[in-house]
């Protein structure tokens, strides 16, 4: 077994250029729970996780976007200036595990394992968010939704290391729920982000966990465009037009029974859910 | 770039140089610490991140060390709960912990120690909800939290003492 650590990202490709078996290990949140059980015994590890390259976050407001590198945090997430321009990732971010999990795991480690259960990638979803994708021979940017294949499953390339992901700065409410069996240390059972965008006139819902891979609430989202005044920014019927909502959203998941949970609960709860999340969006 | 191999690397914990010689680079930096280092501060327990047993500080941030790969945290400054004090002397939390009887079978509270410190350097003034979510990724399975809580708040209270 090899543990690479390289200095820079220029390194680090030419590293997987050579050897695209190396296994990137980030944060170490999930490569080390299968090192430690003994699931997988890599044969040589990249550690990405001092690549200055790879840090931080930058805010274009000339494009209006974030382009968040991929070593940002889950704790970084959590600031005061990041929650002003991403709010419903900031709350994804403070969802996951303890303090300790989100002072290691990235975005970029949630973008790699790709679990159906990521707590960032329906708010990347519900956003339209675009991830950058380098290798030795170039860069390429992918669509969130042409990214993500299946469960742990991505369009990356095993000589390419995920560097970035870029979301628009949107205006409009947007925000992140879960369920989980308790508050903290919990792996979402099922989770949702909705997003307003009050320029394109969309509402974006973002399912997780109850499907393959994130699953956009597509039907849900034109039906309740149409019921929002986008000049006075209220919600026709609320309460009936969320349940609906909730009902379209809960309609279109593909759930499964699993040791976390099943089928039926998986469903009714992402409605709920989406309902609340409605509510929570058009308040009055 | 810098390339440990299984014949050698070397850590630096608690301001002293440490080399670890003839391992198995997948080991985790909590087994590394215990089985190689004899620092045995650090409880090895559910090893996937979910009880905070094993808690310390690397480059100053609070992480579980079962979840750190040793081979690559070579130049990276690691604070297990055996550097926060002297040999034979307590922190103000340890001394807080053993006043409020904050600890019962021990196992937890290491972590729970290097948890707290890292929570008062950051936040002298906790409110118990604050106090509640610093430490929810530390587990203790004997004294249903209450004195641990009122143990962060002992310390943090002599801290503000003029």
């Amino acid at each position: 077994m090899s543990v690479l650590v390289p200095a820079s990202l220029d390194d680090a490709l030419a590293q997987l250029a050579a050897d695209p078996s190396l296994h990137v290990l980030a944060g170490g949140t999930d490569l080390m729970v299968e090192v430690n059980m003994g699931h997988r015994r890599p044969p040589g590890i990249l550690a990405v996780d001092r690549l200055a390259e790879l840090r931080g976050w930058r805010h274009d407001e000339a494009a209006g976007t974030v382009r968040m590198g991929a070593g940002l945090t889950y704790a970084q997430m959590a600031g005061p200036a990041f929650a002003a321009l991403v709010p419903a990732l900031t709350e994804a971010a403070r969802t996951v595990g303890s303090p300790q999990i989100r002072n290691a795991g990235t975005i970029g480690g949630n973008l790699g394992t790709a679990s159906p259960a990521g707590d960032g990638l329906p708010v990347l979803s519900a956003l339209d968010a675009t991830v950058e994708l380098a290798s030795s021979a170039g860069r390429r940017t992918l669509s969130i939704h042409d990214y993500l294949l299946g469960v742990k499953r991505t369009a990356r390339r095993p000589d390419e290391l995920i560097t970035a992901v870029t979301v628009p700065v949107l205006r409009g409410w947007q925000g992140y729920a879960k369920v989980g069996v308790r508050n903290a240390m919990v792996i979402a059972t099922v989770s949702a982000s909705l997003a307003v965008d009050t320029v394109g006139r969309t509402v974006r819902l973002s399912m997780g966990a109850v499907a393959p891979t994130v699953l956009r609430a597509t039907e849900a989202e034109a039906w309740v465009a149409e019921r929002v005044d986008w000049t006075g920014g209220a919600l026709a019927n609320a309460a009936a037009t969320a349940a609906e909502f909730g009902r379209l959203a809960a309609a279109q998941a593909r759930p499964i029974d699993d040791h976390r949970s099943t089928a039926a609960y998986r469903r009714h709860a992402v409605g709920v859910l989406a309902a609340r999340l409605l509510r929570r969006a058009f308040p009055s | 770039m810098s390339e440990p191999t299984n014949l050698h690397y070397r850590l630096h914990v608690n301001g002293a140089e440490h080399d670890v010689a003839d391992a198995w680079l997948g080991e985790s930096l909590l087994y590394v610490l215990r089985e190689r280092l004899g620092l045995p501060g650090a409880k090895g327990a559910c090893e996937q991140g979910e009880c905070g047993s094993c808690s310390v500080l690397v480059d100053g941030v609070l992480l579980c060390s079962c979840l750190v790969l040793a081979a690559s945290a070579v130049d990276r400054q690691i604070a297990t709960v055996e550097g926060l004090a002297p040999d034979g002397s307590l922190t103000d939390v340890q001394r807080a912990f053993l006043d409020e009887g904050a600890v019962q079978c021990g196992f937890c509270t290491p972590g729970l120690i290097v948890a707290v410190h890292d929570l008062l350097d950051a936040n002298p003034h906790p409110s118990e909800l604050e106090v509640r979510e610093a430490l929810s990724g530390n587990i203790c399975r004997c004294t249903g939290y209450g004195r641990i809580l009122a143990a962060v708040q002992t310390a943090a209270e002599r801290r503000s003492e003029p």
